[in-house]
């Protein structure tokens, strides 16, 4: 019958009206500033730059000394929007498997040009860059609010761990095993070395003792 | 007591005006009701902003707004505010004049209107004989400020608005006015405080409401559904259609303009349902005889407000109509509904009192509505749309 739809239409927003007061269900929203629910694991906006605690080579705040990025450039070359900036140190330092590398002198990232997708931290072949979780940046100044420098991109690799852990953890086993890695071919070349210095030694007694 | 509570506007306007000269008292009266009309409501205004923005957001499962104040209270202090202070921008190709025209006379042709409203026993401001009539009259200057907003701000989104608002607007106002001419045929009167003395009176504890009789409820629907259209109230509100012309034939008004405008919507609905309560809801009377002592305006008011408050439910519920829905619908069933209500509404009063006008009068109405129900969704005119080529 015609008008009858317009009833049920009524009745069902009636009992909407009626039904968010007494259920608590029914109300969805989360009220944000006071109320927060928890990120999901895969959450992630835009890129930060891991350190490890234990300090590494060379000198500066922990932050400093302890960040895995090796200014290889590549985030910077691939990035789409083009929102990294880097500049590469004149010298040295030790990384963490005990090799001389270069280090960021300058690294910024842009955020309000970073479109959050990742291919930075896809191409990273040193686990140094990573996607934070943090959204509440806000600020008053536009342009050198947004573009955040290495100290305020530098976060501990234990706050990766707290944010995306399963990830975290398959990143430290990764690095764990190229540790291992680098380790074993030290060793082997320790080795090799003094097998052939004791090699040499006997040879060169051998030598003596028939001049002898 | 009952009398002092039920006259007390009546009675301080009285006291006030004692202060002068007997020869400025006439003035100072009349003054004085219009200083209390353009108070009240534009106050009642910013809590029925406040209650529909809660509602709808009640209807949506939502909390609607409270971050302003306890429970969001001062919401539409903050929106004043927020609408005085922003700028007052004016296209360069606009008509300046007449834009600046068009909400100015748009909320003075509202405001006109609650001139002729018996608001309480005595409490009219110019008791007209002809109230019904100077109401509608007045009531459509507001198409032509409408018109003037969308033609002077030279943006096809305010003209489109414009033109459909006054097809809109010119459409409805038809059965709007016919279905309150049953009204005036069974009073005899054109003059809105007789309509109100001739529903106020009790049968064994009950009013003798319009709306309690088959013409006056049928008529009370056809015209609250032309009020809708009337007032560009969603279903209706294809006027504004802000998901198809921006804001309608106010897109270019920003500032407080666009507040005049907001205003005007939210004063012709009070006026509407103020009109609307007067013909058929019995005004200013108490729905049962023993409620009488609480006093009339209170009535009144309730009752404006619990018109609101279906708006806003209809709002909640309703999607809007395409174009030719909606002539179809004003055109071709409510107008017909209407002259038929007319025809009802002549037969009730010569059938004199007993029963047998109760039966005839509810069958013939009920009768053709199903009838018209049934042969319009059968032929497409209403009801849910077929498409042709693309099932």
């Amino acid at each position: 019958m015609l008008g009858e739809g317009i009833l049920k239409g009524l009745a069902e927003t009636a009992k909407n009206f009626a039904g968010s007061y007494f259920s608590a269900e029914r109300l969805t929203t989360v009220e944000y500033p006071e109320q927060r629910i928890a990120p999901i694991e895969a959450t992630r906006d835009f890129p930060f730059l891991v350190f490890d605690a234990e300090n590494r080579d060379g000198g500066g705040p922990e932050w400093e000394a302890g960040l895995r990025c090796v200014a290889c450039q590549i985030c910077e070359k691939e990035c789409p929007p083009k929102c990294i900036y880097i500049e590469k140190s004149k010298d040295k330092k030790l990384d963490y498997l005990g090799k001389a590398q270069y280090y960021p002198a300058r690294f910024d990232i842009d955020i309000s040009v970073c479109m959050s997708c990742q291919i930075c931290v896809e191409v990273c072949p040193f686990e140094a860059i990573k996607m934070d979780t943090e959204f509440e940046l806000s600020t008053t100044d536009r342009f050198g609010g947004l573009l955040l420098d290495r100290e305020q991109l530098a976060k501990p690799n234990e706050y990766y761990h707290k944010i995306h852990p399963t990830e975290a953890a398959k990143v430290d086993a990764h690095l764990a095993g190229e540790k291992a890695k680098a380790d074993a071919k030290v060793k082997a070349a320790a080795d090799a070395a003094a097998a052939k210095a004791a090699a040499d030694a006997a040879a060169k007694a051998a030598t003596a003792g028939g001049e002898a | 007591m009952f009398d002092t509570m039920d006259q007390i506007f009546v009675l301080l306007q009285h006291w006030l005006v004692g202060f002068l000269p007997a020869g400025w008292q006439p003035l100072a009266g009349v003054l004085l009701g219009v200083v209390a009309i353009v108070a009240v409501f534009p106050a009642l205004f910013a809590l029925t902003v406040l209650l529909e923005r809660k509602g709808l957001g009640r209807m949506q499962n939502r909390l609607g707004p409270n971050r302003v104040g306890p429970y969001g209270l001062l919401q539409p202090i903050a929106d004043a505010i927020k609408s005085l202070t922003k700028e007052d921008i004016v296209p360069l190709s606009a008509d300046a004049a007449v834009h600046f025209l068009a909400p100015v006379l748009l909320v003075v042709a509202v405001f006109l209107g609650f001139a002729v409203l018996p608001m309480g026993r005595n409490m009219v401001l110019v008791d007209m004989d002809a109230g019904l009539l100077f109401f509608y009259a007045i009531g459509a200057s507001t198409e032509l400020s409408v018109f003037m907003a969308g033609w002077s701000s030279r943006n096809k989104y305010s003209l489109l608005g414009a033109m459909r608002a006054v097809a809109q607007m010119i459409s409805y106002e038809v059965p709007l006015l016919l279905s309150s001419v049953a009204v005036v045929m069974i009073t005899g009167s054109l003059s809105l405080t007789k309509i109100v003395a001739a529903q106020n009176q009790y049968t064994h504890g009950f009013p003798h409401w319009y709306i309690f009789t088959p013409w006056g409820f049928a008529g009370f629907v056809m015209y609250a559904i032309a009020a809708t259209a009337e007032t560009n109230r969603s279903p209706f509100d294809l006027p504004e259609g802000e998901s198809e012309l921006v804001a309608g034939y106010f897109t270019e008004y920003s500032g407080f303009k666009f507040a005049l405008f907001f205003l005007g919507e939210y004063l012709a609905m009070f006026s509407i349902s103020g009109l609307g309560t007067t013909l058929f809801l019995g005004g200013w009377s108490a729905p049962f005889s023993f409620l009488g002592w609480i006093p009339s305006w209170i009535w009144f008011f309730g009752k404006l407000m619990l018109s609101i408050f279906v708006f806003i439910w209809l709002r909640g519920t309703l999607p809007r109509l395409r174009q030719d829905q909606l002539m179809n619908f004003a055109w071709k069933f409510v107008l017909p509904l209407t002259m038929l209500n007319l025809f009802v509404a002549a037969l009730w009063r010569f059938l004199g009192e007993g029963w047998e006008r109760w039966v005839f009068c509810s069958a013939i109405l009920v009768v053709v509505y199903v009838a018209m129900g049934l042969i319009g969704m059968r032929r497409g005119h209403f009801g849910p749309r077929r498409y042709r080529y693309a099932e």
